[in-house]
């Protein structure tokens, strides 16, 4: 049966993020023909309907008010809900970003509804929508369902492939007013630490350094690989205590959690806490000078050898290849 | 200030896991405090050193957590508090949040502490869920927190940037790692922990109906992951290692 799904899109610095993308086809999927409905909401986001439409939504939504500047929970708890209320979707997606992590469990609980954090992938068995996510830190994973009533999920991104961006498809936009009020969360200033222009969480390739890198010019050449790449730089607890970098880079069980298509491991030992964030990437390299490195069990392919003579060979290789097709 | 924490008990990180008979194995598993959970206990008791009151820490398992709560006394927590949940064959996040509502219903709290996410089911569902049934605000992933009066100032960590955010108790936060360094427990504080107080509530002693915790959610299927094939270590000059990598990474591989 045909259903109706509702996808709750998201922005970084007036831009949408990818995984919404993802999330739309995704929903396109539960909606087995049905509507899809992207919603998105901010300060000013009139110029993200459009692509909106491109990746597959149907209908789009649109919340826009100077409160919603800032994510908070409070302000986009209440633009959500009104949403969700005036939809009255049969499913809910959102991306598993800081925005969909704080905020679904919130509608949920609102909705008393069942919620799928994470989801790595998605099928139809029948009427029912079964999701894929990993557990342990990826070490296992389970198929799960929403029992009944609502569904709800975040999808993970990096992980279910978008559609092919169609610039002929349009429609609708709805404009939804919500009277924002009562936030009892102030956002107070906005830090922004990451640098480089590529999302960890969304990048298809990273190049990590970890302990290896000796120090933080060390990076250098494994910032040279992956701006050619188009990549972004991650890196290893030990090279963030190390104060190599900062810790927003850092990848792991208590960092960020990666699925890229190419992880390339420069200088990284393998430790559990560090596979718990990247081991679930589709193709992983491991350069290390220790043969024996645990990293090189879940590698793909390896080079043992040492970084600072392997990435600028490796950058300058991809170089020839790349101009040449 | 009345101070808790809600405290998961989890497989450490280090374990194997193995399935049997379709589910996860806790066979010969070595089991810890969530690792989230140690900061949010660490910095309950570092505000009531600053602020007075008292910490109490809240679970829900089955008799086995006794281990970790008494961990979490042990640290400096005044009091424990185990849902014992044995009984119940089914439960998920809402379950655990409907229990949770249920036991803070008639209690008084200025701030409620948890991790940010467990280490095994890994949702972060539960403290976002909890603060919406109790109509309370929270804030997420924080890794500073300072209280004046009734404001709470912190930041949070938003995928690797910055956010400073103010917000009035009571309050419910969740931490990030980076909010402190959780202490070890001192042998003092491990004979001062064993007449600590450790209530024990069975969950259906709880004000809540049956069916007002029947899981939303059910798990169809656990495995692992299919066995990687041994990755190929390279051979040869390192020149042309590389040359061999870039050709396998975009021929085999197809990724670049
Ligand atoms: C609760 C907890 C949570 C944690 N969370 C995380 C986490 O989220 N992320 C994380 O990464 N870690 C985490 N850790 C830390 C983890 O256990 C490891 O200590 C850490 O990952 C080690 O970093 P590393 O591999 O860079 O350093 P090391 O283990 O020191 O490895 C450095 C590697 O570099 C190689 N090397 C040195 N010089 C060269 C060279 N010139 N060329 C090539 N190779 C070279 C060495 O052979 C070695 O294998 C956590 C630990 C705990 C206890
Ligand atoms: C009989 C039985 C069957 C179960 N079946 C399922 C199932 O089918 N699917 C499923 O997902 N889970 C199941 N569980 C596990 C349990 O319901 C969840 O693990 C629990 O809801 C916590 O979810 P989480 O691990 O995602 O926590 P998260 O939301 O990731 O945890 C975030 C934080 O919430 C707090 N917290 C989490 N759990 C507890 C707790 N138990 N007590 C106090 N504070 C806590 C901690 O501060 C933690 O850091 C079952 C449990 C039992 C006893």
């Amino acid at each position: 049966m045909a259903k109706k799904v509702l996808v709750f899109a998201e922005a970084r610095d007036n831009e949408l993020r990818n995984v919404s993308f993802e999330a739309i086809a995704a929903g396109k999927e539960i909606a087995a023909g049905g509507e899809v409905i992207a919603a998105i909401a901010g300060e000013n986001v009139s110029s993200l309907t459009d692509p909106l439409f491109h990746y597959g939504a149907d209908r789009v939504i649109k919340v826009e008010d100077e409160k919603l500047k800032n994510y908070t929970s409070d302000g986009y708890g209440q633009a959500f809900l009104q949403i969700v209320q005036s939809v009255d979707p049969d499913a809910i997606l959102m991306p598993h970003t800081s925005m969909g992590k704080d905020l679904a469990p919130r509608l949920a609980s609102k909705l008393d509804a069942g919620l799928i954090s994470d989801a790595t992938g998605i099928e139809l068995d029948g009427e029912t929508v079964v999701f894929t996510r990993p557990i342990y830190s990826g070490k296992a994973f389970e198929k799960k369902k929403v029992k009944e009533g609502i569904v709800i999920a975040t999808i993970r991104p990096n992980n279910i492939t978008a559609l092919e961006s169609d610039e002929s498809r349009s429609g609708e936009v709805f404009e939804e007013s919500v009277e924002i009020k009562d936030l009892r969360t102030i956002v107070k200033e906005v830090v922004r630490k990451s640098t480089s222009g590529v999302d960890l969480s969304e990048a298809k390739v990273i190049v990590a350094g970890g302990r290896g890198v000796k120090s933080e010019e060390g990076f250098e050449p494994l910032q040279e690989l992956a701006d050619l790449l188009g990549a972004a730089v991650g890196a290893s607890r030990g090279a963030c205590d190390a104060d190599y970098c900062d810790y927003s880079l850092q990848i792991g069980q208590t960092g960020k959690v990666v699925t890229p298509d190419l992880y390339i491991a420069c200088g990284i030992s393998g430790a559990i806490q560090h596979l718990a964030g990247m081991s679930n990437s589709k193709v992983i390299v491991a350069i290390n000078k220790d043969p024996e490195a645990s990293i090189f069990n879940v590698a793909d392919y390896g080079i043992v050898g040492d970084l600072f003579e392997v990435v600028p060979l490796l950058t300058q290789e991809f170089k020839k290849v790349l101009q040449t097709s | 200030m009345n101070i808790y924490v809600i405290m998961k008990r989890t497989f450490d990180t280090e374990e194997k896991i193995v399935i049997e008979n379709g589910k996860i194995s806790e066979e010969g598993v070595e089991f810890i405090i969530n690792p989230y959970d140690e900061y949010a206990i660490e910095e309950a008791i570092q505000l009531r050193d600053d602020h007075g009151g008292e910490v109490t820490v809240v679970s829900i398992g089955d008799e086995e957590v006794e281990k970790e709560l008494r961990t979490a006394l042990a640290m400096g927590a005044d009091k424990a508090v185990l849902i014992n949940n044995e009984e119940l064959d089914d439960s998920d996040q809402y379950t655990t949040t409907a229990l949770l509502a249920a036991y803070f219903e008639d209690k008084e709290y200025d701030i409620i502490l948890g991790g940010n996410v467990s280490n095994d089911n890994s949702t972060g569902q539960i403290g976002p869920r909890l603060a919406e049934k109790l109509g309370i605000a929270y804030v997420t992933t924080i890794t500073k927190l300072d209280i004046d009066g009734t404001t709470a100032t912190m930041e949070r960590d938003v995928e690797g940037d910055m956010e400073v955010v103010e917000a009035q108790l009571p309050l419910l936060v969740t931490a990030q790692q980076g909010l402190n360094e959780p202490r070890y427990p001192s042998l003092p504080g491990i004979m001062k922990a064993k007449k600590k107080p450790l209530e024990e509530i069975d969950y259906d002693d709880l004000d809540i109906d049956e069916d007002e915790i029947e899981a939303k959610t059910e798990t169809i299927e656990v495995y692992l992951p299919p066995k990687k094939e041994a990755g190929k270590v390279l051979e040869g000059e390192i020149g042309d290692q590389v040359e061999e990598l870039v050709k396998l990474l975009r021929q085999e591989a197809k990724v670049i």
